[in-house]
This record gives C-alpha cells, sequence and structure tokens, in this order.
C-alpha cells in the first residue's frame, strides 16, 4: 500500500465539527466462524451486508482468499475487510516468493495484527484467519485493534453469541470434516436467524492438509425468495419522455481520430 | 447540520437486463431545501458502454467525475483501448479507499456491457470503496430506500431493452416523486451491445 490521502480529512473535521454525522460505510453486520477438525479447518460466514438498518448487499462474499491454503472471514467494516485482506495477500505471496517456502497461517495472522494495530483500530477489520501450512493447522481471530486469539472454535461478528451458543453446546473434540463442516453451518445459521445484522447465505471454506481449498459458496440457501406469480411489466409506451438520443457504434467511429494501429493489425484487435 | 450526502439531493439507479444495461439519475441539483437546477446530470460517460453515476455532495460529484476523467484518459492513453466497466469499478473502489480517513461524500454507480465477454455489468460502492456487486439493480442517494422498495417490487431477470427501459424510468419516477430532494425530471440511457439510447424523461417539476 502507498498508503492513504489525507487531503479531504481537514475538510470533513472542519464539517464533523459543525455537527455533521460521518458518512456511514457499509459493515457486513455478519456472523463469521472458524473451527478445527482432525485434518484441517473450516470457516464460514453469512451473506448480507447492511448499512444501518438498510440492507444493502443479499448476497456478498466475506471470505477471503489470502493464500492457496490461506483463507480469511471479515466481519466490521466492509471496504477495511476487503482492503486489508487483499493487501496482505499480497504481502504474504512475496514474502513466499522471497523464502521459497508456502507461507504460514501465524505468518499472516502476525501481518494483519501489526498493520491493524499501526492503525489503532481507525480500520474497522474484524477478521477470523485459518489454514493448513508446514507446521499444521491455524486458526485464529484479529481484532480491529490488533488483538489476537488462538482457539478450537471462534466466531465473530454481530452474530457471534448466536454462533457460540451453537459451539458451546454441541461441539466436542475429534470432529471429522464433515461434522465441521456441519457445526460451522449450524453455527452461521443461528447468527442468521437471531442476528438482525446477519442474514441470507451460509457461505463455506474448507482448507484440508494435502489438498486443494475448497471454497462453498452459498452451501446453504435457507432464505430463497419464493418465484413472482406475476409481473409488473410495463406496456411499451407508458413513460413519457421529451427528447431521445440514439448513439450507434457506426456513429462513435466518427469521433474516434485513430482507426488502426500501426503496424500488423492482427496483432491487435482495437475494440470499440 | 444535515449530512453532506443530503444537501444537494439526488438519486441514481442502475438495472441489468437480458444483454442490455440501464442508468438512470434525477436532475436536481439543490441547497437543502431551495432548487437551485434543474439541470444537472449525476451520470457520466468513460468509454462506449461504460457509464458512471455519482450521487452525494454535489461538490464531489464534479470533483470525482473530472478525477475519473483524467484517470480514464491516461489509463487509454497507456493502455490504447477503452476501459471495461469491472476495471473502472477496480479504479473506483481503489481511489475511494485510498481517501479512507478524509472521504468524498459520493455514492458512486457503475453500468455498462463489457466489450470482450459481451456481458452486462452493474455495481454500486459506498463512500470509502466497497464494492457491491449485485446481479440485479444497484441504488443509490437520497432516494435510495424508496428506490429500493420500487426495484424490489419492479425488477424481474431478462427484461428487454424496451422493458427495461420502461421497469427502470417507472421505478426511478415513482420513488423521487416520494423524495422531496430528489426529481424535477431524469435521464435514463439503455445500453446495448451496440447502441446506446439516452432518453430525457418526463417528471414531475415539483
Amino acid at each position: 500500500m502507498t498508503g492513504f490521502d489525507f487531503s479531504n480529512y481537514n475538510r470533513n473535521a472542519a464539517l464533523h465539527a459543525k455537527g455533521v454525522p460521518l458518512p456511514k460505510a457499509t459493515s457486513t453486520g455478519t456472523t463469521i466462524v472458524g473451527c478445527i477438525y482432525d485434518n484441517g479447518v473450516v470457516i464460514a460466514a453469512d451473506t448480507r451486508a447492511t448499512s444501518g438498518p438498510i440492507v444493502a448487499d443479499k448476497n456478498c462474499e466475506k471470505l477471503h482468499y489470502i493464500a492457496p491454503k490461506i483463507w480469511c472471514a471479515g466481519a466490521g467494516t466492509a471496504a477495511d475487510t476487503e482492503f486489508t485482506t487483499a493487501l496482505i495477500s499480497s504481502n504474504v505471496e512475496l514474502h513466499s516468493l522471497s523464502t521459497g517456502r508456502p507461507p504460514r497461517v501465524i505468518t499472516c495472522m502476525t501481518m494483519l495484527k501489526q498493520h491493524l494495530f499501526r492503525y489503532q483500530g481507525h480500520i474497522g477489520a474484524y477478521l477470523v484467519v485459518a489454514g493448513v501450512d508446514p507446521t499444521g493447522v491455524g486458526l485464529y481471530t484479529v481484532h480491529a485493534h490488533g488483538s489476537t486469539d488462538k482457539l478450537p472454535y471462534v466466531t465473530m461478528g454481530s452474530g457471534s453469541l448466536a454462533a457460540m451458543s451453537v459451539f458451546e453446546s454441541t461441539w466436542k473434540p475429534n470432529l471429522d470434516r464433515d461434522g465441521a463442516v456441519a457445526l460451522c453451518a449450524e453455527a452461521i445459521k443461528a447468527g442468521i436467524f437471531n442476528d438482525l445484522g446477519s442474514g441470507s447465505n451460509v457461505d463455506v471454506c474448507v482448507i484440508e492438509k494435502d489438498k486443494p481449498s475448497q471454497l462453498l459458496r452459498n452451501y446453504i440457501k435457507p432464505n430463497e425468495r419464493g418465484q413472482k406469480e406475476r409481473n409488473y411489466r410495463f406496456p411499451k409506451g407508458t413513460t413519457a419522455y421529451l427528447n431521445e438520443k440514439v448513439i450507434t457504434k457506426e456513429d462513435m467511429k466518427k469521433y474516434v481520430t485513430i482507426e488502426e494501429a500501426s503496424g500488423d493489425s492482427n496483432l491487435m484487435e482495437v475494440d470499440m | 447540520m444535515s449530512s453532506p450526502f443530503d444537501i444537494n439531493g439526488g438519486a441514481c439507479i442502475a438495472m441489468v437486463g437480458k444483454d442490455c444495461v440501464a442508468i438512470a439519475c434525477d436532475l436536481r441539483l439543490g441547497m437543502q431545501a431551495l432548487t437551485v437546477s434543474n439541470n444537472f446530470p449525476k451520470i457520466f460517460n468513460y468509454g462506449p458502454s461504460t457509464f458512471l453515476g455519482l450521487t452525494g455532495l454535489a461538490t464531489d460529484v464534479s470533483t470525482v467525475s473530472d478525477l475519473f476523467r483524467y484517470k480514464v484518459n491516461m489509463y487509454r492513453l497507456r493502455e490504447e483501448r477503452n476501459i471495461a466497466p469491472q476495471t473502472l469499478a477496480n479504479l473506483v473502489s481503489s481511489s475511494l479507499y485510498e481517501k479512507r480517513f478524509g472521504p468524498f461524500f459520493v455514492s458512486p454507480v457503475i453500468a455498462g456491457i463489457n466489450s470482450t465477454t459481451g456481458k452486462p455489468f452493474i455495481c454500486g460502492f459506498d463512500s470509502i470503496g466497497c464494492i457491491d456487486f449485485a446481479k440485479d439493480f444497484i441504488v443509490s442517494g437520497t432516494a435510495s430506500e424508496q428506490l429500493f422498495g420500487t426495484c424490489e417490487g419492479l425488477w424481474e431477470p431478462d427484461l428487454s431493452a424496451e422493458d427495461l427501459f420502461e421497469t427502470i424510468s417507472q421505478a426511478l419516477l415513482s420513488a423521487v416523486d416520494r423524495d422531496a430532494l430528489s426529481g424535477w425530471g431524469a435521464q435514463v440511457y439503455i445500453i446495448e451491445k451496440d447502441k446506446v439510447t439516452k432518453r430525457l424523461l418526463k417528471g414531475r417539476q415539483d
């Protein structure tokens, strides 16, 4: 990251001092969970994004790729989870290229916590980091202020209490793959139905030793909208308009100054 | 003092149809309850079939649209090709996130057809660059709550270009009539594979 640009900061701070509220960012109200098992680790998330009380996105992706065998679930400010994971993913890849070794989950977790601690909680990313590396299975939570936890099962986000109640009542040691996936899905469902900030579908990611990671997008869809019985399609000509301008691709050629690329015209197709 | 997003007013919306997309906006520019102009379009063109809608604080709408005109022109000179809607989406996202701690008060919307794949594309953003990829519709502006309602009711999959025009127009007109800060006419772009139709809608002037 080249860093943040604070050029609007003083203007916005002056506005804020006059009583202007801060802009509402899309937050992933979210239930995210993770659970280790015999041979790997499972993380899962719901798919609702909210902006205040409004559901901004009914099927967003909260499971982020870090490395082939490290994935991250994000809660908190949606833009922050998206960009911090992308940044760390990039740095983890460069690190693995320079060391010539597969990246470790603990390395990734340390890079995340150091980045977040530097910003003193202003980057609102709450993450569950999970993966498999040569040292074994890893599962961590990282808070926006930089604190971390290492546990056999974890939950985060506004639905964390609902999800944790499932883990605390039904988790048992030595789970197998299917047991861990089912338990995580059940915990997310508890969040979807009991937490207002979480909803829609269940996304799952399974990371197993000696196997490629599996992203099970929309693993369970417990909230599908029924087919509409009738439609509200308007007859043509319903909307009155005062003016119409049609721009065809042919017309556009008139405004393009360069028609042909120099050299072999087969080398490049100039698309319009 | 009210939120910077609500000072000037305005609404924008994008919808997907069958092999086509539509993007529409109202034309009002206000200062609180006083209407200053009824000809302030909020949709900007960045390529043959790539459009960006911007609602929010008008000064930032102008600044951001000019900033992307500069960035997209530089991209076209460097790459010697037009920018794809997906590429513009990532450019908008990273440009807005760069200003994470001093954001522009805008809610952008992108609509376009990818010239390589021929697939329709729409997406929306919050003011700090979080992308909302939707396969149905995107709304933004002071009438966004009303627009969510009208779109959720009127939109259906695989609308033809003609049907999409009627649907997006009625969704926008109905929504802005219930928002005091939006309205005063509207503009609609229907984007098809090799044709763009721009229409000026007859809307209430109150």
